[in-house]
């Protein structure tokens, strides 16, 4: 049997993208499997009895290390905040490229606690700042000082002790750029450095808690309990800077959503379910009833997804115990088409990630396809004509075409980058200055432009030509020609209109990361968590993959 | 020490902010990176032109041809530079072509040299005592390396090198005939078991 991959018409409309979740392709995971036989150590622990300090830790295989080196710093409660625009943090960390001399950790001590003013090197591979939760860290302090193991409850709640507020890397700052590392095997994925970072600053929370219980109390303090660390993870405030990314990296896009329906294309293809597999799968299903039932939010439009969610996974459990049966052929195509016909969005992207869980044969190889050579598409061929593109627009392009762009609302917003910051932003054009300086992120409108500058031209002009008088158009002439050959290469949706939910574009690319538990803060902000339930850096060597799926604190 | 990417990036912001389209800019970006990465004096280039863009006029040149001459204000390299890489296969046929009068000729070198990838083809370009030879946009070879690079070309002149060696059939010969002494001569019997060996090739 041959199923179709899924139609990008649909799946990379905004409301699907945003439903994502985590999966075995999600470069948190992925990272763990490539460096679950890397020797794990802490090289320095150099903190005074509040926790303020400098520590190295480090992975190695043979000759290569890489060393997270952590700057913790005490601030003020008022100068604590997770917006991009503070300028001070309870710790400031970077990865370096091998092992940091004295001399390396003095030169970044002045500049990584600055972050996006400091200046790094092509040593250093990321960048990144977090902050406590402070209610957390110093009910945990608390605890342990006291010899006592933390409330469960409120840790569940939060889920982490930090917080990251942004994690740089290609190039930003003076950091390396990705073309001096691009050859190293170990990091053939996407965003595998930034998630080591995030990895090794989860472990750095642990000690310094550990490290500052037991110097406020060395008689009876005792350790955060290693099965409370693994439920932790870190948290992350992440803002509108992700969202341009995905609309600027379209190859890079296409195949981070192409290795996804690759996966669920071949699984639906399987005719004979083993029934191992098909307990797995079940026993995922199940066990992430609890991912869904301690995901915290205050977010009205959340709490209605969670909820949606939390039915259709009910139901489908329901459907799974009594009325399906694995027998037949091609369950999991059976199973598909089910959730398209009976639940939302959210439960079939949810499902879909679930499917994969007994399959790392058919995930591990799509993995190692999830990064791009961007440059090798950049070149418009101009040798091209005008049918040509009309062609692409056409049938790539079909539902932003149909787009009205002469109303208000279809226009409303406009993406602008901040002066003060250097960060992307979102705006009205009816009401704030600065529509003259919009970004070139408005891809929707300018392709259905595009299409109406090209229908009264004659098929046979060649691109070339077309270009000289309209250079205005040359950003998407250049994707329309990628999206020729790479079918999820673009949003299907209006980046600019009055309805735009900027956090789906921003929950895209979390749930590619592998976080959990997305906490919209507003329309244009959310709160994730990382890593949590994963395994400590000692427990890498043999750990269990759905790890995502076991059962949390035991409350 | 700025990395290739925050180069791309400002270079990029600073031609838009200079008036050129954002897929302009995005090609001006793209090659003031090459530029830097190949150890030519590309952000500071850019810089000047762009300060002197704010006070003068600059012709642009939109269909290249054979010659191309301005009686007035002086060429613009970038848009020189984005039309070439468009008609780099139209260009190629002309096999030489000349710009009299080019502003920042150093602007125009990295499109050249994407050129020069985009068709499989050596370009070798010189104006006043400056030769640049472009190698697929992997090398740029210099007789200006490390001196200061004219900001106004009278005449910059493009060729098209067809793909030739670059020595003669003798060094080739000798050479190979060394390579040849890694060479195992093959008995009778091992070459009755060879490849294709006791077949007709007409079956």
């Amino acid at each position: 049997m041959n199923v179709e991959l899924r139609d990008p018409n649909i799946i990379m409309k905004l409301t699907r993208l945003g439903s994502f979740h985590q999966s075995r392709l999600s470069f948190l995971r992925s990272f763990l499997s490539e460096f679950k036989d890397w020797k794990y150590k802490r090289d320095l622990f150099d903190l005074d009895q509040e926790g303020y300090g400098t520590a190295v830790y480090s992975f190695k295989k043979n000759a290569r290390v890489y060393s997270l080196i952590c700057y913790a710093n005490k601030i003020n409660d008022d100068e604590r905040s997770d917006r991009v625009i503070a300028t001070k943090w309870d710790a400031a960390f970077t990865l370096h490229d091998g092992v940091p001399l004295k001399d390396d950790i003095e030169r970044l001590r002045n500049e990584v606690p600055k972050q996006e003013v400091g200046r790094l090197s092509y040593k250093e591979l990321t960048l990144s700042r977090a902050n406590k939760s402070v209610r957390v860290f110093d009910h945990v302090v608390e605890s342990l000082s006291n010899g006592n193991q933390p409330n469960l409850e409120l840790l569940e709640k939060v889920g982490y002790l930090y917080r990251t507020t942004a994690v740089y890397g290609s190039g930003k700052f003076g950091l390396a750029d990705r073309f001096r590392i691009q050859n190293r095997e170990e990091i053939n994925g996407p965003f595998r450095l930034e998630m080591m970072l995030v990895y090794l600053v989860r472990q750095f929370t642990f000690d310094q808690v550990n490290h500052v219980a037991q110097n406020r109390n060395p008689k009876l303090a005792v350790k955060l309990d290693p099965e409370i660390c693994r439920n932790l993870g870190i948290g992350n405030s992440t803002g509108l800077g992700m969202a341009p990314f995905i609309v600027n990296h379209p190859t890079l896009l296409n195949n981070w959503i192409l290795s996804r329906e690759i996966a669920l294309k071949k699984i639906r293809e399987i005719k004979i379910v083993k029934t191992k597999d098909k307990d797995l799968f079940k026993d995922c299903v199940k066990n992430s009833l609890k991912n869904i039932t301690s995901w915290n939010t205050e977010s009205e439009y959340q709490l209605k997804k969670i909820k949606l969610l939390l039915n259709d996974i009910r139901k489908f459990i329901n459907f799974l115990d009594n009325e399906f049966n694995f027998q037949k052929d091609y369950p999991f195509n059976e199973i598909y088409l089910w959730l398209e016909k009976e639940t939302c969005e959210e439960c079939i992207e949810y499902v879909v990630s679930i499917m994969m869980e007994p399959y790392g044969d058919i995930v591990r190889p799509l993995i190692g396809q999830m990064s791009s050579e961007e440059e090798k598409y950049f070149n418009i061929p101009t040798e091209r004509n005008v049918g040509d593109l009309k062609k692409i627009l056409e049938n790539k392009y079909s539902y932003i075409l149909k787009i009205n762009f002469k109303t208000k609302g279809s226009n409303q917003k406009f993406w602008f980058i901040s002066k003060n910051k250097e960060e992307p932003r979102l705006a009205n054009r009816f009401e704030e200055n600065g529509a003259d300086l919009e970004q070139p992120l408005a891809i929707a409108r300018d392709i259905k432009k595009l299409y109406e500058r090209l229908l009264p031209l004659k098929d046979n002009l060649k691109i070339n030509q077309f270009l000289i008088e309209n250079s205005d158009l040359r950003h998407v002439v250049r994707r329309a020609f990628i999206i020729e050959k790479f079918p999820y290469s673009e949003i299907q949706d209006n980046t600019i209109g009055e309805n735009l939910v900027p956090i789906d574009m921003l929950r895209l690319k979390l749930s590619f990361f592998g976080a959990l538990k997305f906490d919209p803060r507003s329309d244009k902000w959310l709160r994730i968590c990382m890593f949590q339930g994963a395994p400590l850096p000692n427990e890498l060597k043999d750990y269990d993959e759905q790890w995502v799926y076991k059962p949390s604190f035991k409350l | 020490m700025k990395s290739l990417s925050e180069i791309e990036t400002t270079a990029k912001r600073a031609s838009r902010a200079a008036g050129y389209s954002w897929g302009i800019a995005e090609e001006v970006g793209k090659s003031i990176r090459i530029s830097e990465l190949f150890g030519f004096p590309g952000i500071k280039h850019l810089n000047q032109y762009y300060q002197n863009k704010k006070k003068k006029n600059f012709e642009e040149i939109k269909l290249i041809n054979k010659i191309n001459k301005s009686d007035g204000p002086s060429f613009c390299p970038i848009i020189l530079g984005v039309n070439f890489i468009d008609q780099v296969k139209n260009v190629e046929t002309l096999t030489k072509c000349s710009v009299e009068n080019l502003a920042y000729p150093l602007l125009l070198l990295p499109f050249l040299s994407r050129g020069s990838e985009i068709i499989g083809k050596k370009l070798f370009i010189s104006f006043d005592d400056c030769k640049f030879l472009l190698n697929f946009n992997v090398s740029i070879s210099s007789n200006f390396w490390n001196k200061e690079i004219p900001m106004l070309a009278n005449q910059i002149e493009i060729s098209f090198l067809n793909n030739e060696d670059n020595f003669s059939d003798q060094d080739w010969k000798s050479l190979y005939k060394l390579a040849e002494d890694t060479f195992v001569e093959e008995t009778d019997s091992l070459k009755e078991g060879a490849a294709g060996a006791g077949l007709t090739d007409n079956d």
